[in-house]
């Protein structure tokens, strides 16, 4: 674990840029700077964090970034990481360059998932780091493989006959991990010095790493954008978002909860499972979900017990 | 002078090879599969310093090679046919960020009914991608072509991509002799690529940032530009090849030109046999000629007006359907250039080849008789015939 103390001030990620007020992506991508350990590249893929940090003229970037497009940052990284190998080889100097891509739950358990396995298999020395607002914010709050049950989104609607989105949100970890990879952690900004021990430990292995961590939207969530931090630690706090690592084939609980919440603390400040408490209160969703919360926390424990 | 019996493909990787590229991320597809496979091959052998990223897709291919190309790398794939289709989303994001990737690609049919023999529809299909697109006839064109390629994508007036288009199984797989420069004079043909802008933490840039109503259009309007000077920056190119490998190349090749009252326009490996046909012709007195653009985009306009404004009856053949418009590419392009023109050539398109249907100097031969007749009766019977297909 890092100190406030050992953190850099360096800002290599700029204010001014147009994220939303409370949007967790702003506070990532800065305790993300705080992070590195050298000359690093960033990709990203096509999100919100793109669309509002790099408006042209401007960038909230001060170190090299490149988009190319929305499913494939996995796939340029690997281009990145090889052409400085590559160059080394024939004489070029530039020394060990960092990359990490960046990417929403969209881009990452959706339509960039072949490009991230593709490259998980091949071995590519980066660090990918999903930033799971659990939906399609950036096209207006659409339902994504990240998107928890019961969720109201704009194409998994709560409507009189479906109560919001009927699948469950994708084990991203768990498909990280079976690529054999040595690294791959969830994480949560309201633990700030977890999250970026975690990205310091992703830049260190010497292979790919995977770092899926929750960014709450007040947009895409409906709550109070104030209170986004409280957000990401209730969803820790009821068991909702488990904090752990998966480390050379070893699983390991990061945060241990003292005082267990019941999920229901989690949706019952959130808009967008509004529907599971007014106009009626469906105690059948809710026990649906907190049956999962369960469930997900003891696979969780077994990982990390074997 | 070393000559080598290669197939095109061999001599497309041949070529990568001695380009010294840093990153070649490719995906197997038929018939371009021999250009990985050797290229592998060498990187197995340690022949070359280069990054082999055996991708898991052409879309990933692309995408790792816009990477690579970022930071300052020179790049190299290669794909066809339902490989391109799936790149087509990166390839305008290619040309887009001005990424000087040099591409082989083994033209084939599209999908459906599926097809792996030679056409052009799949690279027909990404012509206004902003990709320079070269089309060769044989397997030393295309190792001609390829070494060439990667100096006119590098030219700091050029920044683009480059495919270089060998028919499918024609030239990908049909074996010749293939006269080859030696690696010393390749790296010094090339030298090593300077790019204008990369990633590099020294110099921290932002690349494809988002661009509204306010800007779009401006760097739009500076691809075209770039395109534009492409013909003079391939001249320059090709005149300094001709020195070193004493084979002259230029935006087209002209044969029977000067007098010719018929001609064809083709792309390819069908020019060849039109060649040799129309010299059958000349043999027996026929003016006939045949002008094969090597350049396909940017499209040499003004250099086809020129070679054709003095002939009376045209045929240009496409080896691709553009379903629903009133020609093919290629004949589309020719009937643009010539639209400024006060007395145009009688034009018709022959649509031939589909799914690698064979093409016969027979074929070829009936054509350039129907142009002469056009010739000398100015009456143009069939404005688009499909040649050799069962109606």
């Amino acid at each position: 674990m890092v100190t406030l103390k050992e953190l850099t001030t360096d800002e290599l990620f700029a204010s001014g840029h147009r994220l939303c007020a409370g949007c967790g992506e702003g506070t990532i991508n800065r305790m993300t700077m705080k992070a590195l350990r050298g000359p690093t590249v960033i990709v990203a893929a096509t999100g919100c964090s793109e669309v509002a940090t790099t408006i042209y003229p401007y960038t909230s970037w001060r170190l090299p970034w490149a988009h190319v497009a929305f499913e494939n940052a996995a796939a340029v990284a690997s281009g990145v990481v090889e052409a400085y190998k590559a160059m080394a080889r024939r004489g070029v100097e530039n020394g060990h360059v960092d990359v990490i891509a960046m990417a929403g739950d969209g881009g990452t358990y959706d339509i960039g998932i072949q490009a991230l396995s593709g490259a998980l298999e091949r071995g590519h020395d980066f660090l990918y780091i999903c930033i799971d607002n659990e939906a399609y914010m950036n096209t207006g709050i659409q339902r994504s493989g990240s998107t928890p049950h019961g969720a109201d989104t704009t194409t998994s609607p709560a409507g009189s006959v479906i109560p919001g989105k009927p699948e469950w949100k994708k084990d991203l970890i768990g498909i990280c991990a079976a690529h054999g990879i040595e690294y791959a952690a969830t994480a949560s900004p309201a633990y700030w010095n977890d999250y970026i021990t975690k990205v310091r430990k992703g830049l260190e292995v010497n292979g790919p790493a995977v770092i899926d961590v929750l960014s709450p939207c007040p947009l895409g969530w409906r709550h109070d954008s104030a209170r986004s931090i409280e957000m990401v630690r209730l969803a820790v706090e009821t068991r909702y978002f488990p904090i752990y690592e998966f480390e050379r084939g070893k699983y390991r609980l990061n945060l241990s909860i003292s005082k267990l919440k019941p999920v229901e603390e989690f949706l019952k400040v959130q808009g967008r499972f509004g529907h599971l408490f007014k106009p009626t209160y469906r105690k059948d969703v809710i026990d649906e979900i907190q049956q999962n919360v369960d469930a997900n926390w003891n696979r969780i424990l077994n990982l990390c017990a074997n | 002078m070393t000559i080598l019996g290669m197939t095109g493909d061999e001599a497309v990787a041949h070529a990568a090879k001695q380009s010294k590229v840093d990153i070649v991320a490719a995906y197997p597809i038929t018939p371009q599969t021999i250009i990985v496979e050797r290229f592998s091959k060498y990187v197995a052998d340690g022949e070359v310093h280069t990054g082999y990223v055996c991708v898991e897709s052409e879309h990933s291919a692309l995408s790792a090679c816009v990477g690579a190309s970022l930071t300052g790398a020179r790049v190299f794939t290669a794909t066809s046919s339902q490989g391109l289709a799936l790149m087509h989303e990166m390839m305008y994001i290619a040309s887009g960020l001005r990424c000087p990737i040099v591409m082989g690609v083994a033209n084939r049919a599209l999908s459906a009914p599926i097809n792996i023999h030679g056409d052009h529809s799949d690279m027909m299909g990404s012509r206004d991608s902003g990709w320079i697109q070269i089309y060769v006839e044989n397997p030393q064109e295309a190792y001609d072509w390829t070494i060439q390629a990667f100096r006119i994508a590098e030219d700091k007036d050029v920044q683009l991509p480059v495919s270089v288009n060998l028919d499918g199984f024609i030239i990908t797989h049909s074996m010749e002799g293939v006269d080859v420069l030696d690696d010393l004079a390749v790296s010094q043909f090339l030298s090593i690529r300077e790019p204008i802008f990369k990633l590099d933490p020294k110099n921290p840039l932002t690349f494809g940032a988002l661009c509204f109503t306010d800007y779009y259009f401006e760097f739009k309007r500076q691809q075209t530009e770039a395109m534009r000077n492409v013909q003079t920056v391939l001249d320059k190119v090709c005149r300094e090849y001709k020195d070193v490998s004493g084979r002259g190349y230029g935006a087209f090749e002209a044969y029977g030109m000067e007098d010719a009252e018929a001609a064809v326009v083709c792309i390819g490996s069908t020019a060849g046999t039109a060649r040799d046909v129309a010299w059958k012709l000349r043999t027996r007195g026929k003016k006939v000629g045949v002008l094969k653009p090597w350049l396909y985009r940017p499209f040499p306009a003004e250099e086809v007006n020129a070679a054709l404004k003095h002939v009376k009856a045209v045929a240009v053949f496409d080896k691709a359907g553009s379903l629903g418009a009133p020609y093919g590419a290629l004949c589309t392009d020719v009937v643009s250039s010539l639209h400024t023109l006060e007395q145009r050539p009688k034009i018709f398109n022959v649509i031939y080849g589909l799914g690698g249907r064979d093409i016969q100097p027979s074929d070829i031969e009936l054509v350039l008789n129907k142009a002469l007749d056009i010739a000398e009766t100015g009456l143009v019977k069939e404005e688009t015939m499909f040649l050799g297909v069962r109606e």
